[in-house]
């Protein structure tokens, strides 16, 4: 099972972070920090695993690839496979780079729901989803059509007097 | 005018389907990114908290500007700080009928809380109308809502839709309720276990991603209970068959490779059911034959299906075929230039060393080379792997190994592991006692504090013990040689506390028994002991019994005893401890110096802590006494619970105090409101429904909500709401107590100190390929390797001198060397043919060039889009450090599975328009943050 999917900056910013097991906040900065603690100190050119043990319990290992300014990282235990994983952050980044064509850091800080979006077609609930970049592509594009369509419709705001709450 | 601009922006945004934020928004982001430290990052967020509050509060608060609030409370919690005030937005935000925005909501929802929050009960209703709704994007939401906000008690309620939405016309909704089904699995088995064969029926599907979906439980429910899956094993191996075959849609083809993400998927299945099954064994490998042959090991993903057809080869039984097509897998791992290939490579080798353990002989120099690669991962896999290819022939050498290591890393987790595997295996396989002595002090001196007090329990049984032969002789001398060992280290400074327990305990205990050292010198040794450690009351406690010991034996053996000076003022210091336990051992010391030989004798026997002590709990030799006693008029004894009056309490039974509760969530819809009650003023809104509409008990109650959105009072209700239902807060640690780690016993500690091991180590001079091999290294492969095949061969040699750079420093203190079974050869051609091969020669980009060189002139069949992320020169490239310079550089290597945009290269046009895009909406790069817009201003 995949236990967190996070994109770190080279500075150690989150970018986005979603962990399948509920986590309290302070946690999840915690085990940010530390996936960025040890990213930054390996050095290049060796192997994009890590045994994780330390932070994420027994069992865990961490997939990192790192893009220009930003870390992808998968963390999962032993039910998944190393290479695969790190084909699966490829299957990603593809994905991303045909939804914003050319991908950028940007793109993922401002178009944070469309990540989710996109994140949550390929791995649900911490089990591999999809695996084809064009059918996440596919239902991604759905989405954003039918949220585009029902955007329009409400461009017009149907009660403002629905939010007067307080 | 400035909203007018705003509103202007924002359309120009929304019209370019871009950044949907506004200013305000991005300007957040932007000096987020310019914060130059922690705390100036810490003060923007806050204050970015505070105009959220507010603008919450703001009434008619536009839907789009909701949105845009809500992202960015997801965006503050992810920066690590507390959004829980607008919670309840999101919340509200699910109920909405547009799809955007229930989507945002139940993302929120999703990010936020936990399947315990109270506000999950606000949600349940929400998630089982949109799970009957006609668009099945609502009902994917609400399914990915589920898998993280639904709790055991709530399973109930959705589970039947869940079920229905198994047999939904879109197979995207029929893939997601499949996980939500196996999420629910996951959390509470019993709920859904009538529903297990709906996981059968689904591995028929048309679709094969709901099929892939299915592997998911099935790998699960197998795992648990293999017996009753072993049906399946002929239907897995033909979809295996079908997939390799590319029976499915191209779609699922990635880099050429048809569906691996199944194929690795259903590997896995069949090792567990092939797992000491001969038939199953048999129906399997077939097909394993098959990939093996078809598997194209020039890309990440063919490899990944190799590495896992490996595995699978080494769980079922073994067939010799089989086998040796996975030992040919796994040397070209091994001789890969990719550390992620070294890596499987090793990790396959460490899976079928258990069934040929000959196989790790051919690979011993590259095994060699991965244990001294600069890459700590790898390191750590290869010890791993020497760990279970230990055997007696070997154990010095590797246990050698891991202790230099292990001296060597910072990260005290991992040290915690690799002293214990030092210690298994010294206990398993030592050669001799003094040799395992030598190794448990090694251990205890780098890492005392993190190994388990247990280890110290056992060493000191050992030296008690002895061998467990009759030889008093060989006893008496690992005694002393642990005894002289300890006088040696106990002068050094900061020993770790357990350390100096095991050797206040055995100078006390064996410091004089063969006169060697004099009572004073060692009693001496323990005071310094005791005064330098003055803050650890358990070192203090074993030196003063150790004192106390080492006297007893003076005074038995008829020697006068004379205190030390610095003896005697210990002794007074710890009358007055505030330590009780202290204080005893000193007044025992006290007593027992006043005593006579025969009564000291009696105490403290000497060489007597291996003998049984019997308590004699009925203390019956105090009967004569008693009898006397009474005899003489005395009451007879009458115990307590007797003078108390209590008979009755011995069959009181606490009583249970974990109350069913009574009344469990209620899901379906109250009852109707009775028609005479009069309508709210707040309700205004809001049609009366009628009374009819309800008369399907699971229709949701949709108008009541709408109406509690409504309503002013929402605070409260919300209050009523926490009292009434809320879970009492004992039962709400479940989810996040499994992965935090447990800081209470010893050994399974987890740290999560001194992570940045790698860095600190002095491998810098490490270069990657030698032109020949190190004849140090030949040695300790040979050392490593040679135990069992050729060691006739090794006997006959003569020099004998041990791999010099491990273990040079320990030749000293390591006896018996001479006599050691493992020699190194004296022939080193013997072990430089095989594997002084030309790939170690060759420059390594030299290799990659003419893979990539072969790749093109073949029509591109090999991928070499797996291999881009080794290919350091592309990576390096500074000037067009971007993620789309990386992607389009490999697309461009293989146009062939990767073409998303139509030009090849950096997309300037959009570069640049984007750069337009955000200058206009006065976002400008600054010097301060360059990476930040590097990506779009190049």
């Amino acid at each position: 099972m995949i236990k967190a999917v996070m994109m770190l900056n080279t500075q150690g910013k989150p970018r986005l972070a979603k962990f399948y097991d509920y986590l309290p906040v302070e946690k999840q900065q915690e085990l940010i920090r530390g996936v960025f603690s040890v990213l930054c100190s390996r050095p290049e050119n060796v192997s994009n695993f890590l045994e994780i043990d330390s932070l994420f319990g027994p069992d865990s290992r961490l997939v990192y690839k790192h893009y220009a300014t930003l870390y992808f990282v998968l963390v999962f235990d032993g039910s998944e496979n190393e290479l695969a994983m790190l084909d699966l952050i490829q299957v990603l980044v593809e994905t991303l780079d045909k939804c914003f064509s050319n991908v950028c850091e940007l793109d993922i800080v401002f178009n944070y729901s469309k990540m989710h979006a996109v994140l949550d077609e390929i791995v649900f609930g911490g089990q591999v989803l999809e695996t084809s970049s064009a059918e996440v592509m596919k239902a991604v594009e759905e989405i954003s059509k039918l949220e585009a369509a029902s955007n329009s419709i409400s461009l017009v705001p149907k009660s403002v007097s629905g939010w007067r709450g307080r | 005018m400035e909203q007018l601009k705003t509103i202007g922006r924002e359309l120009a945004m929304g019209s370019q389907g871009g950044f949907g934020q506004s200013k305000e928004f991005l300007d957040l982001v932007k000096s987020i990114g310019e914060a130059r430290s922690k705390a100036e990052e810490d003060r923007i967020v806050l204050s970015e908290v505070d105009i959220l509050k507010r603008r919450l509060l703001e009434p008619d608060i536009p839907k789009r500007k909701m949105k845009e609030y809500i992202i960015r409370l997801v965006y503050i919690e992810m920066l690590g700080h507390d959004a829980s005030f607008g919670y309840i937005h999101a919340v509200k935000m699910t109920h909405d009928d547009n799809l955007l925005l229930k989507r945002t909501g139940y993302l929120a929802v999703t990010l936020f809380l936990n399947e315990d929050h109270d506000l999950i009960i606000l949600i349940v209703n929400t998630i089982q109308k949109d799970l009957r709704s006609d668009n099945y994007l609502v009902v994917c939401a609400a399914l990915n809502a589920i898998c993280r906000l639904i709790n055991e008690e709530t399973i109930p309620a959705v589970l039947p839709q869940v079920v229905e939405l198994l047999n939904h016309q879109k197979e995207a909704v029929r893939k997601k309720a499949i996980m939500a089904l196996h999420r629910f699995h996951r959390k509470s088995p019993s709920s859904v276990s009538h529903l297990v064969s709906n996981f059968r029926k689904r591995l028929c599907d048309n679709d094969p991603g709901v099929m892939g979906a299915t592997l998911c439980p099935l790998f699960d429910l197998i795992s648990e209970d293999v017996n009753s899956y072993k049906d399946l094993v002929s239907s897995f191996v033909s979809i295996l068959k079908q997939v390799t075959e590319r029976r499915l849609p191209k779609s699922y083809d990635y880099h050429q490779m048809p569906a691996p993400f199944i194929q690795i998927k259903l590997l896995k299945i069949m090792a567990l059911l092939g797992s000491g099954d001969k038939n199953a064994s048999d129906i399997m490998s077939m097909v394993l034959g098959d990939l093996f042959r078809k598997c194209d090991s020039s890309t990440n993903i063919g490899n990944a299906i190799l590495y896992e057809c490996i595995r699978c080869i080494s769980c079922i039984l073994p067939n010799p075929k089989l086998l040796e097509a996975a030992a040919d897998a796994i040397s070209k791992f091994l001789k890969s230039d990719s550390h992620n290939l070294k890596y499987m490579g090793i990790d396959g080798l460490g899976r079928l060393i258990k069934i040929s353990p000959d196989i790790a002989e051919q690979h011993q120099l590259a095994v060699i080379d991965c244990l001294e690669d600069p890459d700590d991962t790898l390191k750590r896999k290869t010890f791993e792997l020497l760990y279970k290819m230990t055997k007696s022939s070997n154990v010095e050498v590797i246990v050698d190994r891991m202790i230099d290591y292990m001296i060597s890393i910072n990260d005290n987790h991992y040290k915690t592991e690799i002293a214990s595997r030092c210690v298994e295996l010294a206990e398993q396989f030592a050669p001799s006692n003094q040799w395992f002595i030598q190794i448990m002090n090694k251990v205890f001196e780098h890492a005392g504090d993190l190994v388990n007090i247990k280890v110290a329990h056992n060493l000191m049984r050992l030296i008690a013990e002895g061998f467990g032969e009759d030889d008093d002789d060989a006893d008496s001398k690992l005694r002393l040689s642990a005894v002289e060992s300890y006088l040696q280290l106990i002068s050094e400074p900061k020993l770790p506390s357990l350390f100096l327990q095991v050797i206040s305990w055995v100078l006390g205990e064996y410091g004089t028994a063969d006169g060697k050292y004099s009572a004073s010198y060692i009693s001496g040794k323990l005071c310094d002991v005791a005064d330098a450690y003055s803050s650890d009351e358990t070192v203090k406690g074993y030196a003063v019994s150790a004192l106390m010991k080492i006297y007893a034996f003076e005074i038995a053996s008829g020697r006068k005893v004379d205190v030390l000076p610095e003896c005697q003022s210990l002794i007074e210091e710890l009358l007055a401890s505030h330590s009780t336990d202290l204080q005893q051992r000193a007044y025992e010391l006290q007593a027992l110096l006043a005593l006579d030989a025969r009564a000291v004798e009696t105490i403290l026997p000497l060489d007597a802590s291996c003998e049984d002590i019997e308590v004699d709990k009925d203390l019956s030799f105090l009967n004569g006494y008693i009898q006397q006693a009474i005899e003489s008029g005395a009451q007879p004894y009458i115990s307590e619970r007797e003078r108390s009056g209590m008979f009755e309490t011995t069959d009181y039974h606490p009583q249970d105090h974990h109350e069913v509760p009574t009344h469990a969530l209620r899901f379906e819809a109250y009852e109707l409101p009775k028609p005479s009650v009069p309508p709210q003023a707040s309700n205004e809104l809001v049609p009366v429904p009628e009374p009819s509409y309800y008369s399907e008990s699971h229709q949701p109650i949709s108008t009541s909500l709408v109406s509690e959105r409504e309503s002013s009072e929402i605070k409260l209700r919300l209050d009523g709401v926490k009292q009434k239902w809320g879970r009492p807060s004992y039962q709400s640690t479940t989810a996040a107590s499994s992965t935090t780690p447990q800081a209470a016993n010893g050994i399974s500690t987890h740290s999560d100190a001194g992570v940045g091991s790698s860095s600190s180590k002095p491998r810098s001079s490490y270069e990657p390929k030698k032109p020949e091999i190190d004849p140090e290294k030949q040695r300790l492969a040979a050392s490593l390797f040679g135990g069992s095949s050729s060691r006739t061969d090794k006997r006959s040699s003569s020099g004998g001198h041990k791999p010099a750079k491990g273990t040079a420093n320990k030749t000293a203190t390591v006896p018996k060397e001479n006599q050691t079974p493992v020699q190194p050869p004296p022939d080193l051609l013997d072990f430089g043919e095989p594997t002084a091969t030309t790939v170690t020669a060759m420059d390594p980009f030299k290799e990659l060039e003419g893979l990539m060189d072969s790749s093109s002139q073949d029509g591109g069949s090999s991928d070499v889009m797996g291999l881009y992320s080794d290919a350091a020169p592309v990576t390096t490239t500074t000037s067009v450090d971007s993620l789309l310079s990386e992607l389009s550089d490999s697309s461009k290597g293989n146009s062939r599975t990767y073409q998303p945009q139509t030009s090849k290269g950096p997309n300037t046009k959009e570069a640049l328009e984007k750069d337009a895009l955000v200058r206009q909406m006065g976002v400008n790069p600054t010097s301060q943050n360059p990476t930040l817009f590097k990506d779009l201003l190049g």
